[in-house]
């Protein structure tokens, strides 16, 4: 089953990319991030099966920093949603040079 | 019969990320969402990694998607508004990236790890029946990985810091 | 038993800048004293020339080595090595003396001269710090060294010319001297050079030994070596093309006309012929252009000095025209001739100068006291001085004697000895008696100019005005004292070189033979029969008689106007008056395009235009376009930035997954 999931792996990996990089909506962006972070878990447990436990651990680990990135990111969103009453990153570039 | 219930997840997973991504509320992407969740959780299982698939939906789909949909609330962006995707010109740019990074990823799907390193076939279920679902990933956390996971307890830490102080309301 | 060694001879060098440096200080802390400043500046000079005794009473005047005193190593740069060393022989010797000697008259004669001038201790500290460099000029035993003293020399005459810099005029003059003196050290460093591309030394001791290896006797090297070491005679010496600053120098005050500018400073470049004489001497063509220029400058110069008013002036153009006879002497081969001249030159210059520097000042202090603004430098208003000042008037008749060239007196002898020597090499070619010819006809002017210098300033009647012409006194002793001392070297100074007819002849020719001997191998040893010598000898005095008696005639004291009344001139006596327009045609030429290349090409266009406008301003622009450009891809947009991010991604992932 390994060929399997990495393909399925690679397509839903693909799928997140697609998601970011066409919504604006700020926390939409960060559920195809999700998405994005899944795909690569299911790549590492894949591999794991044929090479070892290893890779279950370092899903482990994915999914605590996953779980801080998305508790920061969403404060972060709040943050900005104060300032300027709005999610959508088109309107977030104060770092317009 | 395990490589058909295999494809039922995996069509069930690529389904509901398309939709996930395509929705113009963010509620129901989030919702859908929950849905790949639980599906690459079932794929998990099939992975014979029992214990992350229990992870994945506890923490996962139970704690991180809860907190977006609370945002979500929060942020009042409930209801149904105009739609944020991007022109179509982006889209097909976009779709033009994304199908080559994922041609590049094909690439691999052929390439398999080398010999010397492989398990035997059922090895790792065989360990799990043995030592236990918990026990399978617990062991190399506190021995090999003892490290890397007092670090993450200290990045948890940080975030939690930093979470509280950025959504603060600065009176 | 000798109290000083030749060994001391950094001595003589040290305390005439050890009297700068004291008499520098005083200019900032008490610039009142002018009993102590004028004590250490004389001072300083007396003590140099007392060592210099000393050292001459040391020296063994056979020796044919000179003594090299060794101080320090000044430079080590590869296989280069310049120490910085002095040189005593022969010819250092003459020069130290006329430079102490001199210089300590000078001194003494400025201590009156300048008295009532608010600058001076720094009067005195520049002319102790002109002697120091005029000394390791003269003592240097290397280029190097020499060429210290030379440019020391040169910034000490710019110092000095702008003494009274606040008249704009007096500086420009020191520029004038300064810029024109730089063009000639171009012409000295190209020959340091190439000098020691071909003999791998500076020291002349080493450089003089391995010149007949080292150089083609005739050939083109040596002959470009000679040249551009006589480029830098022209500048110091102020001879045809670099002469036009000597005038102008006039405007400093009259002590230092007298000594730098008549009788030390521009002879370096005599006594740096004199010195590479065995350079020259292998290098004919190059000799021959010398004693040409020499001629050329010495007529030249004569014509001009016929119609000035100004009495320095006419001093100024004797001195270019002497120092022609003095280069006409070493181009053909005689430099213990030319040395010869610089001597009794020295004196009667010297006694000229300091002598119209008296008359000048009696003036000024007349119309000072009538606050009248008139040119107290004016020939036509001075007339019958010797009334009211009798030494002068005797002191300075002596040395006019001298310098025209009257039997006895001591400029007959030294003039004789060079014309002679041109004469004798005519049966080589007959350019030399065409050289000759200048010669001879430049001798017939100068009699005539000083003369009626003479006439103008010292008889006939006063033109000087009512009031002020009762105000005119003779000088204080302490400026008439060295005139007489000065009027005594001119009138026995002849002694040293008689005649090879005359008994006793050739007493420095045979002194300065050790120095002379080397380049006396390349130039044939010209003898003249003892009829010839006499006819020659005769025809000079002839010349020098008709000089005077024809001033005498044709000039008409009587018949001048005061300056104030005086009728311009037209004609010939125009074109000689304003000195051929030499300086206009320098203007023309050479001034006026340089400033426009300079303004135009090197300022506006390199300066501003390229280096401005393109360096700096340029890279500025460039910066900031680049930067432009990489701030396009700040959009500020997220969706941009991931967007970027991914293509990174793929590129990493192809370069890596093969």
């Amino acid at each position: 089953m390994l060929t399997e999931s990495l393909v399925v792996s690679a397509i839903l990996f693909g799928i997140g990319v697609f998601g970011v990089l066409v919504r604006r909506n700020a926390i939409v962006i960060f559920m195809c991030i999700e998405v994005m972070l899944n795909a690569v878990n299911l790549s590492f447990v894949a591999l794991a099966q044929q090479l070892g436990r290893d890779g279950q651990v370092v899903v482990f680990f994915v999914m605590a920093v996953a779980a801080a990135e998305a508790a920061v990111g969403l404060a972060i969103m709040i943050a900005i949603y104060r300032h300027r009453a709005s999610v959508n990153v088109n309107q977030i570039n104060l770092l317009k040079g | 019969m395990m490589a058909f219930v295999f494809w039922q997840f995996a069509a069930l997973a690529i389904v509901a990320a398309l939709l996930c991504i395509t929705r113009k509320n963010p509620v129901a992407s989030a919702l859908w969402l929950v849905v790949t969740l639980f599906a690459i959780a079932g794929l998990f299982v099939l992975l014979d990694a029992h214990f992350l698939a229990a992870l994945q939906v506890l923490v996962y789909a139970g704690a991180i998607m809860v907190l977006f949909l609370f945002v979500i609330m929060l942020l009042n962006l409930g209801r149904e508004r105009a739609t944020d995707i991007i022109g179509w010109g982006g889209r097909v740019a976009t779709l033009a990236v994304a199908g080559l990074l994922v041609t590049q990823l094909w690439m691999v799907r052929g390439a398999a790890p080398p010999p010397e390193l492989t398990l035997p076939t059922g090895a790792l279920a065989d360990a799990t029946r043995t030592l236990g679902a918990v026990a399978m990933i617990s062991e190399p956390l506190f021995r090999d990985y003892l490290l890397p996971f007092e670090l993450t307890s200290l990045l948890l830490l940080a975030a939690i810091v930093g979470a509280v102080v950025l959504a603060k309301r600065k009176v | 038993m000798t109290v000083v060694a030749v060994e001391s001879i950094w001595l003589v060098v040290l305390v005439p800048f050890l009297g700068f440096l004291a008499n520098g200080a005083l200019s900032f802390t008490r610039p009142t004293a002018t009993r102590l400043i004028g004590g250490v500046g004389v001072g300083a000079t007396a003590l140099s020339f007392l060592l210099t005794l000393g050292v001459v009473a040391a020296f063994d005047p056979a020796g044919h080595e000179p003594v090299v005193v060794t101080l320090w190593t000044w430079m080590g740069v590869g296989r280069l090595s310049v120490d910085l060393a002095f040189q005593v022989d022969q010819l250092a010797i003459v020069m130290l003396l006329v430079v102490t000697g001199v210089g300590t008259l000078i001194h003494i004669f400025s201590v009156g001269y300048m008295r009532e001038d608010p600058g001076y201790a720094r009067y005195f500290a520049y002319l102790n710090l002109f002697v120091g460099f005029m000394l390791i000029l003269v003592l240097g035993a290397s280029f190097p060294v020499m060429f210290v003293g030379w440019e020391g020399v040169g910034l000490c005459s710019y110092l000095l010319i702008g003494f009274w810099f606040s008249d704009k005029a007096n500086a420009d003059a020191g520029k004038k001297a300064f810029l024109m003196n730089r063009i000639g050290d171009f012409g000295f460093l190209v020959a340091m050079f190439l000098i020691y591309q071909a003999t791998g030394s500076l020291s002349f001791v080493r450089v003089f030994e391995a010149a007949p290896q080292a150089f083609v006797a005739g050939g083109r090297l040596i002959t470009l070596v000679t040249l551009a070491l006589f480029l830098g005679c022209t500048g110091k010496s102020a001879q045809i093309p670099l002469y036009t600053w000597l005038p102008d120098a006039m405007a400093g005050p009259t002590p230092v006309s007298a000594l730098i500018h008549a009788a030390t400073m521009v002879t370096a470049g005599v006594y740096l012929v004199a010195r590479t004489n065995v350079l020259f001497a292998m290098a004919p063509v190059s000799s021959f252009v010398v004693a040409g220029i020499g001629a050329a400058t010495a007529l030249f110069a004569a014509t001009i000095a016929l119609k000035q008013w100004d009495i320095k002036k006419v001093l100024a153009y004797s001195t270019v025209s002497q120092l022609g006879y003095m280069f006409l002497g070493v181009g053909v081969g005689a430099y213990a001739a030319g040395v010869f001249h610089l001597v009794t030159h020295a004196f009667f210059k010297a006694l000229l100068f300091l002598g119209a520097g008296s008359v000048i000042h009696a003036l000024h202090h007349a119309y000072h006291h009538t606050d009248a603004a008139a040119d107290p430098q004016d020939l036509r208003n001075m007339g019958g001085l010797r009334r009211a000042m009798p030494w002068t008037a005797a002191v300075m008749w002596i040395a006019t004697l001298a310098i025209a060239g009257i039997p006895g007196f001591s400029g007959f002898f030294s003039k004789d000895e060079i014309l002679a020597s041109t004469f004798a090499r005519g049966h080589e070619a007959g350019a030399f008696y065409v050289l000759w010819g200048a010669g001879a006809l430049a001798a017939l002017l100068t009699a005539f100019y000083m003369t009626r210098m003479m006439l103008y300033a010292f008889h006939g009647p006063n033109r000087t005005g009512e009031a002020e012409g009762a105000r005119v006194h003779e000088a204080p002793w302490v400026m008439t004292g060295p005139l007489v001392v000065l009027a005594l070297g001119s009138l026995t100074a002849g002694a040293l070189n008689l005649p090879a007819i005359l008994p006793g002849a050739g007493w420095l020719h045979h002194w300065l033979e050790p120095v002379t001997e080397l380049g006396a191998q390349y130039v044939p040893e010209a003898h003249l029969a003892a009829a010839t010598e006499w006819t020659l000898l005769a025809f000079a005095t002839l010349i020098a008689l008709a000089g005077i008696v024809g001033a005498v005639v044709f000039l008409k004291p009587a018949r001048l106007v005061r300056a104030a009344d005086a009728v311009p001139e037209v004609g010939l006596q125009r074109l000689l008056l304003r000195k051929w327009y030499v300086d206009e045609l320098y203007d023309a030429t050479v001034v006026r395009p340089l400033v426009w290349l300079s303004d135009r090409v090197f300022w506006r266009f390199v300066d501003q235009g390229v280096i401005d406008g393109a360096g700096v301003n340029g890279s500025a622009s460039i910066a900031r376009a680049v930067g432009w450009i990489g701030a396009r891809f700040q959009t500020g947009q997220l969706g941009t930035y991931v967007f970027v991010f991914v293509i990174g991604a793929w590129l990493i992932l192809r370069a890596v997954v093969r």
